[in-house]
């Protein structure tokens, strides 16, 4: 008996060949049933006729990772076909084009095949021109749906709410998944690897949306007005949903905005304009990925030191250097964490799913204000251009906080301020914003060395103190931060840590160990500075995993620095291949390394990064 | 009593900090044209706005106008750092200084692009050919076969910053002598009149790393080698000042705010507002080792930036959150259309 709703399929095609339409359709039908689902886009650097591959997983038990091996393969690209027959497991299924007989070359044992003549009924079906060889792509869908059992009146739906004004783009696809369907059903070919049942109410009141949008969703409801962007991948998305959302959302009673959205000329320009709007009081922001963030140090080093507010959404990517640009890493964290030359401690935001990118999307902006200062958002292209399952988005409603902005009449009543001085004891100086009508509201924002009321000073003791001051500024975020979300049961002495898009990962693997005897507690790390439930987790843990998706574990780096007396208990859990993470490798790693403690091989501090040193 | 302005200000009003440039810096005197040309626009300091990057020139903002905000930025960037500032609050008035090495080196692209996009600020280009703070290097206005303190010769063409404007796009360009105070004054009223990028390259010389005979920015060799297109008149809107008008010697340019500018002709046969003869007549300055001066081109049609942006009236730094913040509901309605 096939089990039910536990299955993961990868498709194989060209990009370029109008399979993202296919695979979204396919996608949102199995998330019509109420299955959770979820889709992982493995796609090339490069417009058109690269290998993609589009990973969609259904599992009745909601985890939401990626699954770690291939039921299914949908062998639809002739250049990939020779490595991906061996991509999907042992007893899985390959789905592929029998139009022409299968070569020698493409058989494996252990696997079923199933054909579907896909070249063959296109081209006997559909009307010669451009879109047939798109259409083509249909055919594995209306086949996939009969052989797993997504019902064809699911997928009319979803067909209709996708092209809902386009009649006749529905009518052509429906004919095209048709022809897959009822091939499957007239030659009796079936599979037993899973069936798909839907889940009444399953999905109902959930959207499906991805990072990128939620980020956008929340910077606009967090009040943007300013956004400076060069276009990179994969952040690029995101200042294009503001641009889809904020002509909509954000016009005032005459017609005209309240916003402003800046192609910049390089990443250099953007911030420098971003700093330019943050300086006036404009809520400003910017969304890159490595290589812009990169030429955006030297900036993030004058907002820090001439306290200028800046949310600088940052989608990570495979590095260094051009690296993998279509495939996510959390890489980026030191680089983020004291970006710019000099001494410097940036706060950042680390949303894990859709509901938080909306949430801290919309709060970054609130942060940058009250510190006057960048603040990142920290993203990766796994949460920020894949599709996720997710409960609405939820405004919370409260009052912006625009810090510490004095207007004419605070001066007047004060008898002016000095910019840069600690008058509360908490680091964070008063500020004035540009325009303000008072003879004293005026001053000199500088990159340079500068006393308390922002003259230009080259003095050892303004600097010091202009340095202590911006240390202390950074400890007092610390309480205003989002705490982590910490799931502990008493007498659990091994702890699990991670952050960002591994949190399905996660969560599916500390399920695993469970199920295997191995009890873990979990922190959901949300923010940097590290705040003080941070501390008291690795402290009241024996053996704390910290999961990252990086080769040299940068956060570790950033806990052992803030934790000496506790370092020896983290340890790595390293991810880097480029491809989101997986329960099962989560799973080994821990493994692993449990296994060379109970055989007395301490290897505590991370595995790979010692081997680097040993073979220096 | 000192005199005052028409917003009630004195000259006193538009000084800052004590300047720490070198004694007889040229870049003072553009400072002192600065402060007059303000002062007698009536100008209210605290509409002004002051940008600057890295290098001597960036230093000058704080030494006028103190009641206006400035900000000292990165090495190349204020053309970028004014774009947000000028669209974060298009109410205030961008005044940019620069240098050779910040503008026509490191920034030059982002100079470009905000010439480009016609942003409204007057960019002061405080050009000496030469970096100052590092101590002599040249820069890229440096004239070719000019010579370096120490006998270096520089091989390589200068880049004409005002023919770069011209063709990409600034619509008030402009080219003086620090010296020239006559001059000067009334060409930064009209670009703090006009409304779009204004670039004024005002050639400044370095007494203490560029004044040597070989070097073609000396201050004797500038002075011999000037070659102004014309005296220049600003008129603000408000006064009604009729100029005698010389048919074929006098031009006059009324500009968006109703201020005019008056020409008077020397020798040179030029209408600023043609922009082939602009750049003819910048080629023929090179051939023949002048400095040409004067008001080199202007553009009263193109709309600047922000224009194109169809901003609020209201200043995006002032929005309150009632004008930022669109209502839950519409939330709902995102949340549905997403659910499809």
């Amino acid at each position: 008996m096939p089990v039910v709703n536990d299955l993961s399929i990868s498709v194989a095609t060209a990009n370029g060949s109008g399979s993202a339409s296919s695979n979204n359709i396919l996608f949102k039908s199995i998330f019509k049933m109420g299955i959770p689902c979820s889709s992982k886009n493995m796609f090339p650097s490069n417009i058109q006729g690269l290998p993609t591959w589009y990973q969609i997983r259904a599992n009745g038990d909601g985890y939401l990772g990626r699954k770690d091996v291939i039921d299914v393969m949908v062998m639809f690209n002739d250049d990939t076909a020779d490595k991906d027959i061996y991509r999907v497991r042992d007893g899985g299924l390959i789905l592929y084009d029998d139009t022409k007989p299968l070569p020698d070359h493409l058989k494996r044992d252990g696997v079923q095949y199933l054909g579907v003549p896909a070249n063959a009924l296109v081209q006997k079906h559909v009307e010669a021109g451009p879109l047939r060889a798109k259409q083509r792509n249909m055919l594995y869908v209306g086949a996939l749906a009969y052989l797993f059992g997504i019902d064809m009146d699911t997928i009319r739906e979803v067909l209709s709410d996708t092209f809902g004004n386009k009649p006749a783009v529905i009518e052509s696809n429906l004919l095209c998944i048709e022809l897959g369907y009822n091939h499957m059903r007239d030659n009796g070919l079936s599979q037993s690897i899973s069936m798909l049942e839907k889940i009444p109410g399953g999905n109902d009141g959930k959207i499906v949306t991805e990072g990128n949008t939620a980020c956008a969703l929340g910077a606009i409801y967090g009040g943007v007005t300013f956004c400076a962007w060069y276009p990179i991948t994969p952040s690029s998305s995101l200042a294009e949903a503001l641009e889809r959302y904020l002509p909509r959302l954000r016009k005032d009673k005459d017609g005209k905005n309240t916003y402003a959205v800046i192609q910049a000329e390089d990443e250099i320009a953007a911030t420098n304009m971003v700093a330019g709007a943050g300086w006036m009081g404009a809520r400003a922001m910017t969304s890159t990925s490595g290589p812009g963030l990169s030429l955006m140090n030297e900036t993030l080093g004058l907002q820090y030191f001439a306290e200028i507010p800046g949310v600088y959404f940052i989608i990570q990517r495979g590095g260094p250097s051009t690296g993998l640009p279509t495939r996510t890493q959390q890489a980026d964290i030191q680089l983020m964490h004291v970006a710019s030359h000099g001494d410097t401690r940036h706060i950042i935001l680390i949303p894990h799913d859709m509901k938080s990118c909306f949430d801290l999307g919309r709060k970054s902006f609130d942060m940058a204000d009250r510190f006057q200062t960048p603040v990142f958002v920290m993203m990766d292209l796994d949460l920020g251009m894949n599709l996720w399952g997710s409960d609405p988005l939820e405004l919370v409603q409260e009052p912006f906080d625009r810090g510490k902005v004095l207007n004419a009449d605070d001066l007047e009543k004060q008898g002016g301020f000095a910019r840069y001085r600690d008058v509360d004891g908490d680091g964070v100086p008063q500020r004035t914003l540009p325009g303000t009508m008072h003879p004293m509201a005026a001053y000199f924002a500088r990159g340079s060395g500068h006393d308390d009321q922002a003259r230009y000073s080259e003095d050892e003791n303004d600097y010091k103190e202009t340095l202590d001051r911006l240390r202390r500024k950074h400890d007092t975020a610390r309480s205003y931060v989002p705490k982590p979300l910490v799931e502990s049961q008493p007498e659990v002495n091994t702890g699990v840590i991670c952050f960002g898009s591994s949190y399905e990962a996660v969560r599916e693997a500390r399920d695993r160990l469970r199920a295997a005897g191995v009890e873990t507690d979990h922190l959901l790390l949300r923010a940097l500075p590290l705040t003080h439930e941070v501390r008291e987790f690795v402290a009241s843990h024996e053996v704390v995993y910290l999961m990252e998706q990086n080769r040299d574990g940068q956060m570790a780096a950033i806990f052992k620095e803030a934790y000496p007396e506790f370092a020896t208990r983290i340890v790595s859990i390293l991810i880097y291949d480029g491809l989101p993470a997986t329960a099962g490798e989560i799973v080994r790693q821990v493994e692993q390394h449990r296994e060379a403690v109970a055989n007395g091989i301490e290897t505590k501090v991370d595995e790979s990064w010692q081997k680097q040193i040993a073979s220096i | 009593m000192a005199k005052a302005n028409r917003v009630d200000l004195t000259e006193k009003d538009y000084k800052g900090a004590d300047s720490t440039m070198c004694r007889g810096c040229g870049h003072d005197a553009i400072s002192a044209s600065i402060m007059r040309a303000f002062f007698a626009s009536s100008v209210d300091p605290r509409k002004v706005i002051k940008l600057s990057g890295i290098g001597c020139s960036s230093k000058t903002p704080n030494y006028f106008m103190n009641q206006a905000f400035g900000i000292n930025a990165v090495h190349g960037r204020m053309a970028s750092v004014a774009t947000g500032a000028n669209v974060g609050n298009h109410q205030l008035i961008p005044l940019g200084i620069s240098g050779d090495g910040d503008t026509s080196a490191i920034g030059l692209g982002n100079f470009c692009h905000m010439m480009r996009r016609n942003v409204n600020i007057t960019y002061v280009i405080e050009n000496n050919g030469v970096y100052g703070l590092t101590k002599g290097q040249f820069s890229a206005t440096a004239d070719e076969g000019t010579v370096m303190k120490g006998g270096k010769i520089n091989d390589m063409p200068a880049i004409d910053l005002c023919e770069l404007a011209i063709t990409l796009g600034a619509t008030y360009v402009g080219r003086s002598f620090s010296g020239d105070r006559k001059q000067l004054a009334p060409l930064i009223q009209g670009a703090v009149a006009h409304k779009g990028t204004a670039i004024l390259d005002v050639l400044s010389p370095c007494v203490t790393f560029n004044d040597h005979s070989g070097s073609t920015k000396s201050l004797k060799y500038i002075r011999e080698h000037l070659d102004p297109l014309h005296d220049i008149d600003f008129i603000p809107p408000y006064e009604n000042i009729e100029v005698d008008y010389e048919e074929g010697t006098d031009q006059e340019v009324t500009m968006h705010d109703g201020s005019r500018i008056t020409l008077h002709k020397l020798g040179h046969n030029y209408d600023p507002t043609s922009r082939m003869q602009a750049v003819t007549a910048l080629h023929g300055a090179v051939a023949e080792h002048k400095f040409l001066t004067g008001l080199i081109y202007l553009n009263e049609e193109r709309a600047e930036f922000i224009e194109d942006l169809n901003l609020c009236d209201t200043p995006l730094a002032f929005l309150d959150q009632d004008a930022v913040q669109p209502p839950a509901n519409w939330l709902d309605d995102i949340n549905a259309e997403l659910m499809k």
